[in-house]
């Protein structure tokens, strides 16, 4: 298809206008000229002995000097590279024709043919492809060509994984259906639809294939295994070995040609493989782009938060965030922020939401209070002050003594935050022995306690299970027990219930409440949904675009909404009310 | 887990059968007339007869397969066709040394690798370089160059270790050591550059899993839970690679070993080889696959310790 043939000829492009790409392609090029033109490339013979000149140095006659036989090691090198190339050719191309055409078959057509290639694929894993070659030799006798016949066989496998897993994925996809519902045959199918997925993939393996069949040919040859009249890089090898107390310098040409064409046809491998997974332009960095974090924090202020008088607050702040800023590297030298002068007060014992859709950077800002944001996020400008100490520039060291004991976090998705490796019980006792300084009965004791707590029924054989061996509500009610374990002055739910069946949610947000009452710990509770928030917070902030837009006391946001994002936030919730207005886009989109 | 390694221990066993049959059949049939092979072209065939008789060669394939079968599964491999020595006096010594030799790479290749990749997935930079450049090279160049380069290098110009042959261990370790030294490193660059990179890969991405962020907002520090928790998790991944890299250790081992003279499996399978020794070639086969085998189990059984999903496939 025309289109196929655009991206290959892109993909050709790309790779030859890539630095590493063209060097290395040029290189092979260049060594493979060399052996097909060896015949032409020197006056001497290979092969004959000069008995007058036997390890003589480099001279105007002898190139590269001559080997202990006296022969021209220059002339020796280009018939060599002539031979090791055509030998190694030969397993590729072997190799090709079994592993692509097995591949097509079976991965086409499916059946008995897949079950025996991957049977002979795990037998064949299971010996050295070197120790299987020589036990070849030992019955076909010292032939390189037959050799590496047999080693194109061995590799097969390679491809033929390769051309299987791409056909499985490709032969069920609608236009192939569609090309054989229009009366194509399967041969036209195969060569034209599917042959153009695996092509690049091809030429990548087979890079890296003839790199591995060059070394296991010099390695054969090396051990005098090959036929003794052809030259080749490893009867180089051998002849210079047993020279290397005299000449030394004689293995310099052949190691350095197979070590330099070797890495070629890796770096070539790897630069196709780069090319073809960079989708879009190159990206160019351009330092200075992006704005400073002061001028970015001095935009984001222009954007006023509406917020609510709350007599009945009390003024007893445990967390209090100011103009916080979030921002990550933008890839092109500056940043990208993600939350701006966010204003947020937590007081001792009180619950407060934070909402707002996803990306509207409410994670963002649970991360930064945690001090746990994602690799490349980073507090910009702002601070965060707990309990009267700033957390904004803290060591590791104090924010390891804050979490866990004084701050701790329930997260959204129960089921990738236990640790699949480990039991439900060292995941709770862990962090009880290191924050509580609890012996391991003492946190065995009070971690049964906490299940039975929130409400996991047979605690003890719960403590001995996997994460994958209880169900997702189970696994955040260990999450919420893990949270509330070390006693915290602060718990910071994100999205507690988002991942769980409604049945389930009703359920969780019962025992956070009730959790919440029995220990006055202070709730800030990050989420979407309004109707979470309703019956749980005392205190309300709405968040859109990284901007806290609203704050109040949860009745008046419920019954005085002036914003007019949060007012379709309400509307999205109420039962029986107007019907969702639009969508309210956010200022400057 | 009793189950789990049962089923291993089976699978192994039929592999095991799979690989005697293919390699006997293939050698058998390949060999062609062996006698002819053995006595030269000059031998009349009243000698070919008496040869054929007496290696029991005559016999039909699939008895003479039983006879060698029921002879290896008591490690006895028979007499050798190029030697006076039987094939198990010569492989079981050999076998020794070249299981000293990958062995200890192994654990040096593991050990540099783990460290090297964790260091690179989280510091990154210079580490991270080093990592990538031995990565290329490691996968690119030849172990038999590297051997070369090292030779040269550190036992010619600047003799520091041996250039040829073993001590035993037992008779003096201090020589033991030079003359392993050169061999291990030469074997291990490879298999260390692949498990490194792997590593590198799967400790970045474990330490980007949402339990870790989790285990630390519980007060657990960074370094504890990339030692206890991200280490484990990344260990799977990187140990089914060096599975793989111990497989091509065993082929790479022929070629060191024959370059550093060591009187390992290697040099006896390159002369059984040149003198078409087929009794030896399989035994060399057999005990090769034995020790992959063994090895896959072994790496098996401590993926399904270091992750209990595992033990569930």
């Amino acid at each position: 298809m025309s289109n196929t043939t655009i991206k290959r000829e892109g993909l050709a492009r790309k790779v030859l206008k890539n630095p590493s790409g063209w060097m290395s392609a040029g290189f092979v090029f260049a060594i493979v000229l060399f052996g097909v033109f060896a015949p032409l490339v020197s006056a001497w013979d290979p092969n004959e002995p000069d008995v007058y000149s036997v390890l003589g140095g480099p001279s105007a006659a002898h190139w590269f000097g001559t080997d202990s036989a006296g022969r021209d090691v220059f002339t020796r090198l280009a018939f060599s590279t002539q031979f090791s190339l055509e030998t190694a050719a030969l397993a590729v191309v072997v190799a090709l024709a079994i592993g692509v055409v097995g591949g097509l078959i079976a991965g086409y057509f499916g059946g008995w043919f897949d079950a025996i290639a991957s049977w002979m694929t795990s037998i064949l894993m299971a010996l050295p492809g070197l120790v299987v070659l020589l036990a070849a030799m030992a019955v076909i006798g010292p032939t390189m060509w037959g050799a590496m016949a047999i080693f194109g066989v061995l590799l097969s496998p390679a491809y033929y994984r390769l051309v299987y897993t791409t056909v499985r994925g490709v032969r069920n996809e609608l236009y192939v259906d569609a090309a054989r519902v229009s009366g194509l045959s399967d041969l036209r199918i195969i060569a034209r639809h599917i042959l153009g997925v695996v092509r690049a993939p091809i030429i990548i393996q087979t890079a890296i294939i003839a790199s591995i069949a060059i070394a296991i040919q010099s390695g054969i040859e090396f051990l005098g295994l090959g036929d003794k009249d052809t030259p080749s890089w490893g009867a180089m090898l051998n002849d210079a070995f047993r020279q290397i107390y005299d000449a030394p310098g004689l293995l310099v040409w052949p190691s350095a040609t197979i070590a330099l064409v070797t890495i070629s046809l890796v770096i070539f491998a790897n630069t196709v493989r780069d090319e073809l997974e960079r989708t879009g332009p190159r990206v160019k960095k351009i330092k200075g782009l992006g704005k400073t974090a002061a001028q970015l924090a001095d935009d984001a202020a222009e954007v006023a938060t509406i917020v609510h008088a709350a007599p009945s607050r009390t003024n007893d702040a445990l967390i209090s965030v100011s103009k916080l800023a979030v921002g990550y590297p933008n890839g092109q030298g500056g940043v990208k922020q993600v939350v701006h002068n966010v204003n947020l007060t937590v007081n001792r014992g009180e619950v407060v939401g934070l909402i707002g859709e996803s990306g509207s950077g409410k994670t963002q800002t649970a991360f930064a209070v945690l001090g746990l944001l994602p690799a490349g996020g980073r507090v910009v400008a702002g601070s965060i002050v707990f309990d009267g100490k700033e957390l904004v520039g803290a060591s590791a060291r104090e924010y390891d003594q804050i979490r866990g004991g004084r701050i701790s976090y329930i997260p959204q998705e129960p089921m990738s935050n236990l640790d699949p490796s480990f039991t439900i019980g060292s995941q709770l006792v862990e962090p009880m022995m290191k924050v509580l300084g609890l012996s391991k009965s003492e946190a065995k004791a009070k971690a049964i306690a906490l299940l039975t707590r929130v409400g996991i029924p047979n605690p003890e054989l719960t403590m001995k299970k996997y994460p994958h061996e209880i169900s997702g509500g189970q696994a955040q009610r260990v999450l919420i027990a893990g949270a509330v374990s070390c006693d915290p002055d602060l718990i910071i739910a994100d999205e507690p219930t988002t991942a769980l069946d409604v049945t389930v949610q009703a359920e969780v947000l019962d025992l956070l409440r009730d959790l919440q009452k029995e220990t006055n710990t202070a709730l800030l509770m990050v989420t979407h949904n309004f109707g979470v928030v309703a019956d749980l917070c005392d205190y309300i902030n709405v968040m859109q675009e990284g901007r806290i837009l609203e704050a109040g006391p949860v009745l008046e946001i419920f019954q005085n909404a002036q914003h007019p994002y949060t007012q379709s936030l309400l509307d999205s919730i109420l039962e029986g009310g107007p019907a969702r207005g639009a969508y309210i886009a956010p200022k400057g989109n | 887990m009793l189950n789990f390694t049962l089923r291993r221990v089976f699978n192994g066993i039929v592999m095991m059968v799979a690989v005697s049959f293919l390699a006997y059949f293939l050698l058998y049939i390949g060999a062609g007339n062996v006698a002819r092979l053995i006595l030269g072209l000059e031998a009349t065939p009243e000698q070919i007869n008496e040869l054929n008789e007496q290696l029991g060669l005559n016999r039909p394939f699939i008895e003479q397969f039983l006879t060698w079968l029921s002879g290896a599964v008591r490690l006895d491999f028979g007499a050798s066709w190029s030697m006076p020595e039987t094939v198990n006096e010569v492989l079981f010594p050999r076998l020794g040394v070249t299981l000293t030799i990958v062995a200890l790479t192994t654990l040096v290749a593991a050990i540099i690798a783990i460290v090297l990749g964790t260091l690179a997935a989280i510091h990154g930079g210079f580490v991270d370089r080093i990592v990538q450049f031995l990565g290329l090279i490691g996968f690119a160049v030849p172990g038999f160059l590297v051997a070369f380069f090292l030779v040269t290098l550190f036992a010619i110009q600047i003799p520091i270790f041996n250039a040829v042959g073993y001590t035993d261990f037992s008779e003096n370790p201090s020589e033991w050591a030079k003359s392993i030294t050169l061999p291990v490193a030469a074997l291990a660059l490879s298999a260390l550059a692949a498990v490194a990179q792997q590593v590198r890969g799967s400790v970045t991405d474990a330490i980007n899993m949402d339990y870790v962020r989790t285990l630390r907002a519980r007060g657990l520090s960074f370094n504890r839970v990339v030692y206890k928790h991200v280490l484990r998790n990344a260990g799977g991944p990187a140990l089914s690679i060096l599975g793989v890299q111990f497989v091509g250790m065993l082929g790479g081992s022929v070629l060191v070993e024959q370059i550093f003279a060591i009187p390992g499996l290697g040099p006896y399978a390159v002369s059984s080889t040149a003198v078409s020794d087929i009794p030896a070639v399989m035994g060399l086969v057999v005990v090769t696959a034995l020790v992959v085998i063994v090895v896959n189990l072994i790496i098996d059984l401590l993926s399904a310790a270091l992750n209990p999903k595992v033990r569930l496939s």
